[in-house]
């Protein structure tokens, strides 16, 4: 079965719309823990610290977030993967554009290659920024989150960088959730409005929490 | 060179397979008489078949089943396209499921009288008793025919009988059909039982010892000529209408093979039997390529008029109900809309000859929804009917809910084609002819939702039994060598033929010529024909044939795909099958069916058959181009539907 | 009506093609997109030139046959099949792209006429029932729903035209294949091969370079025949369902 589905393309899409859900149940919570900065420094600090703890005493210190983590990166791995696989079998099917061009399908849809090279690369930024603190401006203080988030949130380039890496969540969430459920084979024709408006609010949903924190830092909501 | 016209008739020609005995026990005897291959010898032998409509995808499919070798032909780039696809109406089986007192004997009776008793009795029986296993057969592969609340399969009557025995899928009865018969074929070539070769044409018909051991075709793609060889071969290459270059045959429909097959030694027989179908769009100008069909099934609901007065060009909605002529009703009151396809189209040109003819020049009828749709309401309707009103809505951009359709008989199907005896086999031993392209069930005129049936019946049923005993009684044992005169004779006349025609470089075109041929025969070889016309048709003829091999143009070379090509080399046909065709009609001095000698009519009209002279089957025998054929006659014999004048009123 | 046709010329597999411009004048509001193509290609023959290559054959919109790419459109604007395109549906002096269907599983064999066989292999992988002939019971012994039948029907109504596959931006065969695996899949006839059907064709899908799908819908946007999205989606939950089944 496990060779069934990495030779096929539908197995590969399968694989995709799996580590996709995965990585976006991950989101929603992460956007909502994120949404603690507007209850102050301690209560958020304390959020992230407790983040290390879950688990515990059964659990040792951290091991569940290790848990986590390993199991995004092999989500974000396979995902990679098969869509870096499937995208190269798509161009090699299509090797000759018509002359005649045309506009098609929705903004979404066209940038889900994109979107998810953005998403990469934001990624890799956003872990060596705010978990490392390898490329963090103004001093990285483990276990001071709060404080690092405002740091980054005050320079224009973080604000620039996340809030386009936010929006290409939402565009990538949009047509990623409601294509994951075809591949999936819970669409139907009956059930296809409510699962386009289901990843129409997702998406809308994650892009406001999202930028919620950086707009409140800027306007000084949060500091 | 002879006068066409003055033909010989030669010795007559008896069907020496069918047995005697009682008819519904023909077919078994046969069955029982006939020897077997064993089945360990049968992938020694070869079978080639021309062809992937319904008779010939099945019969492919059925004879590797059986674990024959079969080498099949299309000339389209897939088998799943052969015109049997275009097909809309139905398929007719004596299943009686409807309990309204069909039985095989009935579909038997019903079959030889609406062919106008110009068939044989013993395969149109045959014919009635495998109806039943075909629907089995489609169901069982997957064929999804229309079926009622309760999952069981639906009928509907189906134009000049009065049992529901027609089983449909929606208007597209004939795809469903043919994709059926196409993914058994398909099965067997993933299998290895089936070789085939796809945009490849047989162009001639390789005879060695005056069996039939090969053809020769050309790969449409490269160009190139090439020989297969095998212990038999099947043409299932359809029919012979677009003779008449405007007819609802697919365009690239055409009677190479048989033609081919013909002059090599297989007679012709009953060639001027053609079908004139009722209801097709009307042609709307000199730009038509082809004419489009719209389902006989039509006639259950719409009403077929004219205006009562002559040049009445008010439109439809405006001439009141008085001033219309519902000229089927008036003159078949029992039947009315739906007598069978040679009356309703002789009718329409009768009222269009009057002048009484609706649309651009006058070459019309209507077909009218309106009392339908008041009866039904137009959801039923729509329901019904509604991919053909849409098809007729694209094609005219005329809203047939609003006003009436407009129709015209059209050219649809060619009752004649290769004799062959009860086992399907031509007068070339080891050549069998399937489906449309044999002449042997449908006498004079096919009723509606019979030819699906029949070329089922060939190719899934009758074939593959009979094909058994001629490959048993000759076990080819040698190996056809490609130097062999026959063979090389045969591929250095197509070859002549192909550079002929790149060679003339003259100022017309394939197709200009196609149209010529195809206005003469319709004017003096359709719906009606007259001892006059059909010798000035046969005057002309030759001349045009002269013409175009002096000035024919087609571009290109050989070798490559090249369209012009294969369209002239189609043409070169027509060009002598025409001669053939109206010949036949001339000599056949009476009117029968779909052929209609304006001499031969009763008081009222009607086509008067004469069955002291014409109780038979002409088959002809090539000779040379532009020589007079020799007749074979073989006489019918009617034992148990008795010839009496066919009745609708 | 003048037009200015701009149609894609390529002598055969091998030679490169360009677009080639062709002038056509009185082309009449009736008539069908290819007759008009017939009246270019006449003009073509007679000055000697070679007339544009294309596929048709039953021009009433069931063959499959005809597969032209009109102003970046499979089948052109309407939906419907080239051969049912009438020249009403375009302007006096309009300039017209007319291209042949564009993927690498299609490849070109002359001007507009491309190698569609890829199809036929996929319907060879198992896009059929096993029942030869003779061996059927009576039509009535199994009974099918009329909702299950006439969604048989709707995916059968598949024409093989391809344009599903010129449509989509991947050259992805999903929509076709689909078709074939619901058709069959939903009878009763066809659920011994059920799981089978949908694996092999999946798979020979896949070797014959078709793309995949990330179901833009351009395929079902093209389908002359209407074949909806949902068919795809249908199919991705038989090809699991048959994973979990068979284990090979």
């Amino acid at each position: 079965m496990t060779r069934t589905l990495w030779d096929s393309s539908v197995g590969k899409k399968t694989i995709m719309a799996v580590s996709g859900l995965i990585m976006l149940g991950y989101l929603v919570v992460h956007m909502l823990g994120n949404l603690k900065i507007f209850f102050g420094p301690d209560e958020f600090n304390h959020y992230a610290h407790w983040l290390r703890t879950i688990g515990e005493p059964f659990l040792h210190y951290e091991w569940a977030l290790w848990i986590i983590r390993v199991v995004l990166v092999a989500a974000v791995v396979l995902h990679a993967v098969c869509a870096y696989q499937l995208s190269r079998r798509d161009l090699r099917a299509r090797p000759t554009a018509y002359v005649h061009r045309k506009a098609r399908s929705s903004y979404a849809t066209r940038t889900m290659r994109y979107g998810g090279i953005i998403l990469a690369l934001f990624i890799v930024w956003h872990i060596l920024d705010l978990t490392t603190g390898t490329v963090h401006t103004g001093g990285f203080q483990s276990g001071h989150p709060y404080q690092n988030v405002l740091d980054t949130f005050s320079t224009w380039y973080g604000n620039v960088i996340y809030i386009v890496a936010v929006i290409a969540v939402g565009l990538h969430v949009q047509h990623g959730f409601w294509s994951a459920a075809q591949t999936l084979g819970v669409g139907s024709a009956t059930r296809d409005r409510v699962l386009k408006s289901l990843a129409n609010v997702l998406a809308v949903v994650l892009t406001a929490g999202f930028v919620s924190v950086p707009v409140a830092v800027m306007t000084g909501v949060v500091s | 060179m002879s006068d066409y016209t003055n033909y010989r008739t030669g010795d007559p020609v008896a069907d020496a397979k069918a047995p005697s005995g009682p008819v519904a026990e023909r077919w078994d005897t046969r069955r029982f008489e006939a020897k077997l291959v064993n089945p360990a010898n049968r992938r020694k032998h070869t079978v080639i078949v021309v062809g992937t409509g319904l008779a010939g995808g099945s019969a492919g499919a059925t004879l590797a089943e059986q674990g024959y070798h079969v080498v099949q032909f299309c000339f389209q780039d897939s088998p799943r396209r052969a015109h049997s696809v275009a097909a809309q109406g139905g398929i007719n089986a004596a299943k009686n499921y409807r309990n309204d007192g069909d039985s095989v004997h009935r579909l038997f009776y019903d079959t030889v009288k609406g062919g106008d008793f110009r068939a044989r009795e013993s395969n149109v029986h045959r014919l009635a008793q495998i109806s039943v296993e075909i629907i089995d057969q489609c169901v069982a592969q997957g064929v999804p025919f229309a079926r009622e609340y309760g999952g069981l399969l639906d009928n509907r009557s189906f134009g000049g009988v009065q049992v529901s025995r027609t089983f449909y899928a929606r208007g597209q009865t004939g795809q469903q059909l043919l994709l059926g018969a196409y993914q058994a074929l398909s099965r067997q070539i993933a299998a290895g039982n089936v070789e085939l070769h796809a945009r490849t044409e047989m162009l001639d018909l390789i005879v060695v010892d005056g069996k039939a051991r090969g053809i020769v075709a050309r790969d449409l793609v490269t160009g190139k000529t090439d020989t297969y060889f095998a212990d038999a071969v099947v043409l299932a290459s359809g029919g012979y209408g677009n003779v008449f270059y405007l007819s609802t045959n697919a365009m690239n429909s055409n009677a190479t093979a048989i033609w081919r097959a013909h002059r090599r030694g297989a007679w012709f027989a009953n060639p001027c039997f053609t079908q004139i179908h009722p209801t097709c769009i009307p042609r709307t100008g000199d730009h038509q390529s082809k004419l489009t069909l719209m389902s006989e099934s039509l006639r259950n609901d719409g009403r077929i008029w004219v205006p009562k007065a002559k040049g009445d060009d008010r439109p439809a909605n405006r001439i009141p109900e008085d001033e219309r002529d519902y000229y089927l009703e008036r003159i078949y009151p029992a039947f009315g809309n739906l007598v069978p396809r040679d009356i309703a189209s002789r009718a329409a040109k009768n009222v269009c000859d009057e002048g009484r003819g609706v649309g651009p020049g006058g070459q019309g009828v209507y077909l009218d929804f309106a009392d339908a749709i008041a009866r039904m309401g137009r959801r039923a309707v729509e329901e019904k009917y509604g991919n053909l009103f849409d098809m007729y809505a694209r094609i005219t951009a005329e809203d047939p809910y609003e006003t009436p359709m407009r129709i015209y008989p059209a050219v649809h199907y060619t009752m004649g084609g290769l004799w062959v005896d009860y086992d399907l086999q031509t007068t070339i031993p080891g050549l069998f002819a399937i489906g449309e392209a044999n002449f042997s069930d449908h006498g004079a005129n096919r009723l509606g939702a019979s030819a699906l049936m029949q070329g089922l019946a060939d190719g899934y049923f009758v074939l593959p039994s009979t094909i058994n005993d001629y490959l048993a009684r000759n076990p080819h044992t040698e190996e056809i060598d490609a130097g062999h005169p026959a063979v090389t004779e045969a591929v250095a006349e197509t070859e002549d033929r192909l550079n002929l025609l790149l060679a003339v470089d003259g100022d017309r075109t394939p197709d200009s010529f196609h149209r010529e041929i195809g206005e003469l025969m319709w004017e003096f070889c359709g719906m009606a024909r007259t001892e006059e016309g059909l010798r000035r048709a046969l005057d002309r003829i030759p001349q045009i044939r002269e013409e175009f091999w002096r000035r024919i143009k087609v571009p290109g070379k050989g070798e490559q795909f090249n369209q012009s090509l294969e369209k002239a080399n189609r043409v070169v046909d027509y060009l002598e099958l025409a001669e053939l065709m109206c010949l036949d009609a001339l000599h056949r001095a009476e009117s029968c069916g779909g052929h209609f000698r304006e001499e031969s009519q009763t008081p009222d009209g009607e086509a008067a058959r004469r069955d002291e002279e014409f109780s038979y089957a002409a088959a002809w025998e090539f000779s040379a181009t532009g020589d007079a054929p020799v007749l074979h006659k073989e006489d019918l014999v009617f034992e148990y539907v008795h010839p009496t004048q066919r009745s609708y009123a | 009506m003048k037009l200015t046709l701009r149609v894609w010329r390529q002598q055969n597999a091998e030679a490169p093609g360009a677009m080639a411009t062709y002038e056509v004048d009185g082309i009449s509001q009736d008539m069908s997109f290819l007759e008009m193509l017939d009246t270019l290609n006449e003009e073509l023959i007679l000055s000697g030139d070679e007339p544009v290559a294309f596929d048709h054959d039953c021009r009433e919109g069931i063959c499959g046959a005809c597969s032209l790419v009109i102003n970046g459109d499979a089948h052109g604007p309407e939906r419907t099949t080239t051969c049912q395109l009438h020249m009403r549906s375009f302007d006096d002096g309009d300039t017209i792209d007319i291209e042949p269907w564009r993927a690498s599983a299609f490849p070109v064999v002359k001007d507009l006429v491309v190698d569609r066989s890829s199809f036929d292999r996929i319907i060879q992988a198992g896009g059929y029932i096993s029942a030869p002939t003779g061996t059927a019971p009576d039509a009535h012994a199994t009974p099918v729903p009329k909702p299950d039948a006439d969604s048989a029907f709707e995916h059968a109504e598949c024409i093989g035209c391809g344009a599903c596959v010129a449509a989509c931006p991947n050259g992805s065969a999903m929509l076709f294949t689909s078709a074939k695996v619901n058709h069959l899949g939903v009878l009763p006839q066809g659920a011994p091969e059920r799981e089978t059907r949908v694996l092999d064709m999946v798979a020979t899908m896949d070797d014959e370079g078709f793309g995949g799908c990330t179901l833009t819908g351009e395929c079902a946007t093209a389908c002359p025949k209407g074949i909806p999205l949902p068919s795809i989606t249908a199919m991705n939950k038989e090809w699991l369902r048959a994973t979990r089944k068979v284990h090979r």
